[in-house]
C-alpha cells in the first residue's frame, strides 16, 4: 500500500520517503533546491505526481519533439486538453487519444470505463461538444479465462459510460497477441466539434479572478494514480486497486451540459479537467499556463469524506470534475448554470500576481511552491538507447514463404483469428448511432460522421500494428501512421491530422527506448510525408510486468474531411459486374504476419517495405479518384493480406461474390502483408478512367452476384467458398472463443 | 403544431429528437427542462431515449416521479399524443401511462443495430402512414428493452390493438415480440426502438418519417374537423 501517514520534511528525507511517492534521490534534491527547504508531505505528493512520466512526459519529452505539430489548419497543438484543426465554415474538430492501461489491468470495467470519462473532458473542456468515441484495445490471447474476462469487462466498461453520455462509440481496433496478457491497452480516442469562436483555454488569468470548482466531491479514489500509471505493473499490482477511480457517465453528462453552457458566458476565464494529479494538475497548470499564481483553500473544496488531509485532496482523481476560472463579481452567472444541472459550483480560491502555488488547509498554508517549477522544472531524462539485439538477427532472416497446404482452409483459419475476426460481439454493445451522424458505421476501415448542416463530414480511424513495430520499430513506426491514413483515404476523406497514444515498456530498458525512439522517428517521417501533423498525444510507459515487455504499441488515432457527403465510400462491393482492382504490387513479406503467426506461433523476420512516397502517390490518385465519383468501394489490404481483404469486401448482406484471377506464388499472392496496396471496385463505366487516374492499379477480376468468393491463382483454382459460409466463421469466431472454456 | 421534447438529467436523445421534429420534418419544437416547465402550449410531447437520473434505481424510475410527468399525464388525459422512445418508454411504464415493464436484455448485455420492425396496427394516430404488416428499419440501442407483462395484461393489449410493433426477430426477449405499444386509448406510444434515428437515408433509413408524419396528419385533420 501506499504510505499515507504524514511524514515529517526531516523524516521524508531521512527514510527517503519520496522513494514511495515516486521521486528519485535526485528529483527530490532538485525539489530541495527549488523551495530553499525541505518539502512537506503535501509538497512532496504534489511534486511527485506532476513529475510522474505520465504528467510530465519526463522520458519521452525529448522524443515527442521531433513530431511535425504544425500546419496551417492546426488551431491548436499538442500542450492543450486536446488539439484542434480547422474544417472550414468557421468550424473545427478536436481530439485526443488518452491511455487507462494500468488501471483496466487492475479493475478492468471501471478502468476502461473513466477512461472513456477521462477522454471526453479533455475535448469539452476546450469548449468542444463530443461527438465520438474511439477505443483502441490490446489483449493477450484469447484462449486464458483472465484475457476473456479483462475482454468481457473493457468492452462493458466502455459501453457502460459511453452509452449513458451519449456520446457515439463510433469504431476502434481490437487486436490479441501474447505480449499484452499480463499489460492489456485500453486507449480511449474522443472526438468533438466547435465553432472557432468557442475555443477554450485552461487558463487561469487576471488578477483577482476566481476559481471555481465543479462537480461532484473530492473522495479517497485515484490517489496517485499517475504516479501508478508510470510504474511496472507488479506482483501487488491488486493491492494498487484504491488507484483506480470510479466512474459515474451521468455526472458526467451533466457536467457535459453544463461546461457547454458556461462557454457562451464571457464569465468564463479558462476551464480544464481535473484529470491525472486531480486538483494539483489542473490548478497548477492553469496558472502556470497564463503566467500567474494561484492561492486555495482546501477548507472550500466539496468532500464526500470526512477529515481528507490536504494531500489526499490534492492528489485524489476522484472522476467528473472540473476547475474554471471566472472573472471576479460573477462567479454567481456560471455557479447558476451548474446549479440548474443540479451540480456544485464553489469558489476555492483566486488569480493572484505572484507565480506561486500556494495551497492552504485548516488556515494553514500546507504548500507553496513556485508554480512554473512544477510544469517547467520537471526533469527530462535522454535515456540511453541500445539497438534491441533481436532486431539484428531478425534483420539477418533470409524471407520465407510459410507453407500453406490448402489456401481456401487458411483463409477460414485467418477469419477465425481473433485480430481479424469481426468485431460485431463488442461494437453491438456501443451505441454507435445517438446524436444521428454516424454515416459509416463500426466495422469499416474508418468511421464517418457527418456534420449536421453542411455538405461534409469527419473520417476517423485507429491504427496500429505492433507486430511490424516489434520486428523493425522505425518501419513500422512509417507503416502504422501509412494505414490510418489508408483507412480515412478509403473512406474518401482527406487525411488532417493524428493524435498518437505511446504505449512502451519500461524506458529504461535501453532497448526499450531504442523502441520508442525509432517507432518515433518512423512515425514523424510519414506524418511529414502524407501531410499530416500530430496535433495532440499521450504516453504510457512500463507497460511490462515480470520483466515482459508489450510489444511497442503507438497507437495513431487520425482524423479526415470529406469535402462533400458524396465522398463517402464504403469498404465493400456494392453491385455485380463492377471491375475489382488491387492497387499495388505483392512481395513475399510474411514478417509479422499473421499467416506467420498461425503457422509458426511466433513472429519474425523483417516488417514489410514501405516506400512512403509511393503510398503517398497512391493515396493521392486513389483520393482523387473516389473525389471524381468513380469508385465504388476502397478497402485496405492489411493483416492476412489480399485474401482477408476480397473477403472482407463481400461481406455484406448484398449477397455478392467475386471472382479474381492472380499469379505467382498462391501463398505471396493470397497471403503477404505487402503495404500500401488496396482492394477497389469500380463500375464498367468509369474503368478505363479509373486506370488512368490510379496507375499502380491493376483489374483482377469482377463481382459477382453469385455469392462465391472464387480465386484463381495463374489460372488454377485455389478458393472456391460461399461468401456465407466464410462470413459466419468470421463472425462467429470471437463470440465462439468467449463461450468455450479454457 | 408544436412538439415538446422534454429533457430530464440524463436524456441523450433528446437533440436527435429535436433534429427529426425540426431539422428534417420542419415543424415547431421546443427542448423543454423537466424543471419549471409548462406544457399546456404543446401539441404532442416526446420523451427522449437516453439515461434519465443514469437510470440509477430502476430505468426511466426516477424520472417518472418528476413533477413534469403530472402535466404529461394531464396532457394525456385530453388525449393529446405522447410519444416515449427508448428511455422515454421506460419512463410511461413506471409512471403507469403504459402497462408492463421493461426488463434487461435476455442476454443481459446493451444492443445496438437496425433490426425489422413490424407495423401491428396502422390504426393509431402514430402509424397510419404505414401498411399493417409493413415491414420497416428502425435502429435499437437499449440495454433493457425486454418488454413484460402478465399474461392479462397481454390478453388486454392484444384485444385493444396496443401493439403496435413488433420485432420480426426478437432481440433482447420481450413478450410477444413486442417493440412499441399504446394506451387503450391510442394517444400514448412507447417503443424501444428509435424512429428519430430512421428520419435521413444517408444514415441507413428514413422509414422513421412517416411515423412523424402520421402524427403531424392526423393532428391536423382533428384540428381542421374541430375548427
Amino acid at each position: 500500500m501506499l504510505q499515507t501517514r504524514e511524514w515529517s520534511p526531516e523524516q521524508i528525507e531521512e527514510k527517503k520517503i519520496y522513494q514511495e511517492m515516486g521521486l528519485s534521490d535526485e528529483e527530490y534534491e532538485t525539489v530541495k533546491k527549488i523551495l530553499k527547504r525541505h518539502p512537506n508531505f503535501t509538497e512532496t505528493g504534489i511534486f511527485s505526481v506532476m513529475w510522474s512520466e505520465h504528467c510530465s512526459y519526463k522520458t519521452s519529452k525529448p522524443l515527442l519533439k521531433k513530431f511535425p505539430t504544425k500546419a496551417p489548419n492546426v488551431l491548436q497543438g499538442p500542450g492543450e486538453g486536446a488539439g484542434v484543426i480547422d474544417i472550414g465554415d468557421n468550424q473545427a474538430v478536436v481530439f485526443k487519444v488518452e491511455s487507462h492501461n494500468h488501471p483496466s489491468a487492475v479493475e478492468p470495467y471501471q478502468g476502461a470505463a473513466t477512461g472513456v470519462g477521462g477522454i471526453l473532458r479533455d475535448i469539452f473542456s476546450m469548449g468542444a461538444r463530443p461527438i465520438a468515441v474511439m477505443n483502441s484495445l490490446r489483449f493477450g490471447n484469447l484462449t486464458s479465462e483472465r484475457t476473456k474476462y479483462l475482454f468481457r469487462e473493457v468492452v462493458n466498461g466502455i459501453a457502460g459510460y459511453g452509452n449513458c453520455v451519449g456520446v457515439p462509440t463510433v469504431g476502434g481496433e481490437v487486436q490479441f497477441d501474447d505480449s499484452y496478457e499480463e499489460n492489456p491497452l485500453v486507449n480511449a480516442m474522443g472526438i468533438g466539434l466547435i465553432n472557432h469562436n468557442d475555443i477554450q483555454k485552461g487558463l487561469a488569468k487576471g488578477i483577482g479572478n476566481t476559481i471555481l470548482y465543479a462537480g461532484p466531491a473530492t473522495g479517497r479514489d485515484g490517489i496517485h494514480g499517475a504516479t501508478f500509471a508510470s510504474d511496472d505493473l507488479g506482483e501487488d499490482t491488486d493491492k494498487k486497486r484504491p488507484s483506480v477511480q470510479v466512474g459515474d457517465p451521468f455526472m458526467e453528462k451533466l457536467i457535459i451540459e453544463a461546461c457547454l453552457e458556461v462557454i457562451h458566458s464571457d464569465a468564463l476565464v479558462g476551464m480544464q479537467d481535473m484529470g491525472a494529479a486531480g486538483l494539483t494538475s489542473s490548478a497548477s497548470e492553469m496558472a502556470s499556463k497564463a503566467g500567474t499564481g494561484l492561492e486555495m483553500d482546501l477548507d472550500l473544496v466539496p468532500q464526500r469524506e470526512l477529515n481528507m488531509t490536504a494531500y489526499e485532496m490534492m492528489l485524489s482523481e476522484s472522476q467528473e470534475r472540473m476547475l474554471l476560472c471566472v472573472k471576479q463579481g460573477r462567479e454567481q452567472e456560471i455557479i447558476d448554470v451548474f446549479e440548474k444541472y443540479g451540480l456544485n459550483a464553489v469558489p476555492v480560491g483566486k488569480v493572484v500576481e505572484e507565480k506561486v502555488f500556494r495551497i492552504k488547509h485548516h488556515g494553514e498554508v500546507v504548500a507553496d511552491i513556485p508554480v512554473d517549477s512544477l510544469a517547467d522544472d520537471a526533469p527530462v531524462y535522454h535515456m540511453r538507447s541500445k539497438e534491441a539485439e533481436y532486431f539484428n538477427a531478425f534483420q539477418k532472416m533470409e524471407s520465407k514463404v510459410p507453407e500453406v497446404q490448402h489456401h481456401g482452409d487458411m483463409l477460414k483459419k485467418l477469419l477465425q483469428q481473433p485480430t481479424i475476426a469481426s468485431k460485431e460481439w463488442v461494437y453491438d454493445q456501443y451505441d454507435y448511432m445517438v446524436q444521428t451522424n454516424t454515416v459509416v458505421t463500426p466495422g469499416s476501415d474508418a468511421a464517418v460522421l457527418r456534420i449536421k448542416g453542411y455538405d461534409k463530414a469527419l473520417a476517423v480511424t485507429t491504427d496500429c500494428n505492433s507486430r511490424y513495430i516489434y520486428l523493425d520499430p522505425e518501419t513500422g513506426g512509417k507503416i502504422a501512421v501509412a494505414e490510418a491514413a489508408r483507412n480515412i483515404v478509403c473512406s474518401g476523406a482527406k487525411p488532417l491530422g493524428l493524435t498518437d497514444g505511446l504505449n512502451f515498456g519500461n524506458p529504461q530498458n535501453p532497448e526499450i527506448f531504442w523502441q520508442m525512439e525509432k517507432s518515433v522517428a518512423g512515425m514523424s517521417s510519414a506524418c511529414q510525408v502524407l501531410e499530416t501533423p500530430v496535433i495532440s498525444g499521450n504516453v504510457s510507459l512500463y507497460n511490462q510486468s515480470k520483466g515482459k515487455s508489450i510489444f511497442p504499441t503507438p497507437i495513431v488515432g487520425m482524423v479526415g474531411l470529406h469535402e462533400s457527403l458524396e465522398h463517402i465510400t464504403p469498404s465493400f462491393f456494392q453491385r455485380a459486374g463492377d471491375v475489382v482492382y488491387v492497387i499495388g504490387e505483392t512481395k513475399a513479406e510474411f514478417g509479422g504476419s499473421e499467416l506467420q503467426n498461425v503457422t509458426q506461433g511466433k513472429y519474425e523476420g523483417k516488417a514489410p517495405v514501405i516506400d512512403l512516397d509511393v503510398e503517398a502517390k497512391r493515396q493521392k490518385e486513389l483520393l482523387t479518384a473516389i473525389q471524381s465519383g468513380l469508385v465504388q468501394s476502397a478497402h485496405d489490404v492489411a493483416e492476412g493480406g489480399l485474401a482477408v481483404a476480397l473477403a472482407e469486401s463481400v461481406f455484406s448482406d448484398k449477397g455478392l461474390g467475386t471472382t479474381v484471377e492472380l499469379a505467382g506464388d498462391a501463398t505471396v499472392a493470397l497471403f503477404s502483408e505487402s503495404q500500401s496496396r488496396f482492394v477497389v471496385s469500380v463500375s464498367k463505366e468509369n474503368a478505363k478512367k479509373f486506370e488512368d487516374m490510379v496507375q499502380d492499379a491493376k483489374a483482377i477480376g469482377t463481382v459477382t452476384d453469385n455469392g462465391m468468393l472464387k480465386v484463381l491463382v495463374n489460372s488454377s483454382e485455389v478458393i472456391n467458398d460461399s461468401v456465407q459460409e466464410l462470413e459466419k466463421v468470421w463472425k462467429g469466431a470471437i463470440p465462439c472463443l468467449l463461450k468455450s472454456k479454457a | 403544431m408544436k412538439f415538446a421534447v422534454i429533457v430530464f438529467p440524463g436524456s441523450n436523445c433528446d437533440r436527435d429528437m429535436y433534429h427529426a421534429i425540426k431539422g428534417i420534418l420542419g415543424k415547431e419544437a421546443d427542448l423543454v427542462w423537466y424543471q419549471n416547465s409548462n406544457l399546456e402550449d404543446y401539441d404532442a410531447i416526446l420523451l427522449p431515449g437516453g439515461f434519465s437520473y443514469g437510470d440509477y434505481l430502476r430505468t426511466g424510475a426516477v424520472a417518472a416521479t418528476s413533477e413534469v410527468m403530472t402535466q404529461v399525464k394531464e396532457h394525456a388525459e385530453k388525449g393529446k399524443p405522447v410519444l416515449g422512445v427508448c428511455n422515454g418508454f421506460q419512463v410511461l411504464t413506471e409512471s403507469g401511462l403504459l402497462p408492463g415493464a421493461l426488463m434487461k436484455n435476455k442476454q443481459l448485455s446493451f444492443l445496438c443495430r437496425q433490426e425489422n420492425i413490424v407495423v401491428e396496427n396502422n390504426k393509431t394516430m402514430f402509424t397510419t402512414g404505414y401498411e399493417k404488416g409493413e415491414i420497416v428499419e428502425f435502429p435499437i440501442a437499449h440495454g433493457e428493452g425486454n418488454y413484460f407483462c402478465n399474461e392479462e395484461t397481454l390478453a388486454e393489449l392484444k384485444a385493444n390493438n396496443q401493439i403496435v410493433f413488433t420485432y420480426q426477430r426478437n432481440p433482447n426477449g420481450s413478450v410477444a415480440d413486442i417493440a412499441g405499444i399504446t394506451n387503450k386509448l391510442g394517444n400514448v406510444l412507447g417503443m424501444m426502438p428509435h424512429p428519430e434515428r430512421a428520419v435521413e437515408a444517408l444514415l441507413g433509413s428514413d422509414d422513421g418519417v412517416r411515423l412523424f408524419e402520421s402524427l403531424i396528419n392526423n393532428w391536423r385533420q382533428a384540428y381542421v374537423t374541430n375548427a
